[in-house]
């Protein structure tokens, strides 16, 4: 069972790798935005402050569904995701596999990424900590219910509007709580609270996700 | 051991075939015929498993192949339409990663051995989308030359193939019969398959 979700994993970062453009530019994205914002607003502190946990966020929430559209679509133009899907395990596994290595791609960089971007807004250092563990333990969460709406509009014309429709509603509790998380933490409040339902979140999206996902697939393929 | 019981198939609001059966034993090819749109492509979409049919059912050793649709694609080996292999690698990668993924175990050595057989010796380690079309049918097909599953899907194999390759492919195939495996595949042109008994199979 590791075996073939590793395998997948492996698969997936290492065309990842050959094709980096994808990546880079779901990065430069995310920092774009977000390095306008001070730009936009203006030099006051105490306003950066309270724009920061939510400009964040959502340039991260908008990053990870750039790349949403090309998850299953390659796999299933040059007839890969057949394949996967005719292997003798269930094919929830193997999107097991693609939203761990989503998420290595794209969710991981950007949580990495956030507290460099996050001294722009003049955060305090234990709110920067907060933002990039919210972004660690949300991350997954955006990858595993990205999948679901990928799988959801594959083959379709204009799926990718369609996609941001059915994902951006299940996306906004993840939105709430892990800018909420740092919220709390920068009115000194401790963010500890969100930070849990963020990790309940996460949990229930990478267990239900990918067998969600996997039926919408077969229904694709059909 | 494959028989199909009273298939129906209905693609949109169109009625493609109905009341298809047929046995196949070790040893036996089955060759699928007929025009374009006639059906064939969804018939072997129905034999692998992904497309639930209208009506009837199909048996693998004697048990409906959705009841044990693990144990069954254990045993099944299936080549589309699409070459299933990643542009952005190269030849050994494709070949290693997709026995990988198919849960089956391929050494190096074999897997170099397969591609010298398709004749892509000294372009192992050139990324596919290098490669000419026929040349990427090839790597596809280097899957069969280690592939030991009893039954083989085959869509179109032999398109985008110059003649050398066909001979080739067609004596792959005869070693697989031979062997006592089952082949199912759809084709316009006529190849001579020197081993096993070959049956025929008309849609439309």
């Amino acid at each position: 069972m590791l075996k073939i979700i590793a395998a997948v994993i492996g698969r997936d970062l290492k065309l990842a790798l050959r094709r980096q453009a994808d990546i880079v530019s779901a990065l430069f994205f995310f920092i774009i935005v977000v390095s306008l914002f001070p730009l936009g607003v203006g030099p006051e502190p105490d306003l950066l402050r309270k724009l920061a946990p939510g400009v964040l966020w959502v340039a991260a929430l908008l990053a990870t569904m750039l790349s949403l559209p090309r998850l299953f679509a390659d796999d299933h133009r040059d007839g890969t995701l057949e394949q996967l899907a005719l292997a003798p395990h269930p094919l929830g596994l193997a999107v097991t596999g693609k939203v761990f290595a989503h998420w290595l791609v794209s969710g991981l960089p950007l949580a990495l990424l956030a507290p460099v971007l996050g001294l722009q807004f003049d955060l305090p250092t234990d709110a920067l900590l907060v933002l990039t563990g919210s972004l660690l333990l949300g991350t997954p969460a955006l990858s595993g219910i990205g999948a679901i709406g990928a799988a959801l509009t594959l083959g379709l014309r204009g799926g990718g509007i369609l996609l941001s429709l059915l994902v951006l509603p299940l996306y906004i509790p993840v939105l709430i709580f892990g800018a909420g998380a740092v919220d709390a933490t920068v009115a000194g409040l401790g963010g500890e609270g969100h930070l849990s339902l963020l990790a309940a979140l996460t949990f229930a999206a990478l267990g239900f996700a990918p067998w969600a996902s996997a039926a919408a697939l077969k229904i694709a393929l059909e | 051991m494959l028989a199909a019981e009273q298939l129906a198939c209905v693609r949109g609001e169109r009625r493609l075939f109905a009341n298809v059966g047929f046995r196949l034993d070790g040893g036996e090819l089955l060759y699928l015929q007929g025009r374009n749109g006639a059906g064939k492509t969804s018939l072997l979409r129905m034999l692998i498993g992904l497309l639930p049919p209208e009506a009837g059912q199909i048996l693998w050793r004697g048990q409906d192949i959705h009841e044990q649709i693990d144990e069954y694609r254990a045993e099944l080996c299936y080549l589309g339409h699409h070459n299933a292999i990643k542009e952005e690698l190269t030849p050994l990668e494709n070949l290693l990663l997709s026995a990988r993924l198919a849960d089956e175990t391929l050494s190096e050595d074999d897997a170099l051995d397969a591609l010298e057989q398709v004749g892509l010796a000294g372009r192992e380690d050139l990324a596919c989308k290098y490669l000419s079309q026929g040349q990427k049918r090839r790597v596809a097909l280097a899957r069969l030359v280690k592939e030991r599953r009893a039954l083989w899907v085959l869509d179109e194999p032999f398109v985008a193939l110059d003649v050398a390759a066909v001979a080739w492919l067609a004596g792959i195939i005869s070693g697989h019969l031979q062997r006592g495996g089952l082949a199912v595949m759809t084709t316009h042109q006529p190849v001579d398959i020197p081993a096993g008994t070959v049956r025929e199979l008309r849609l439309g």
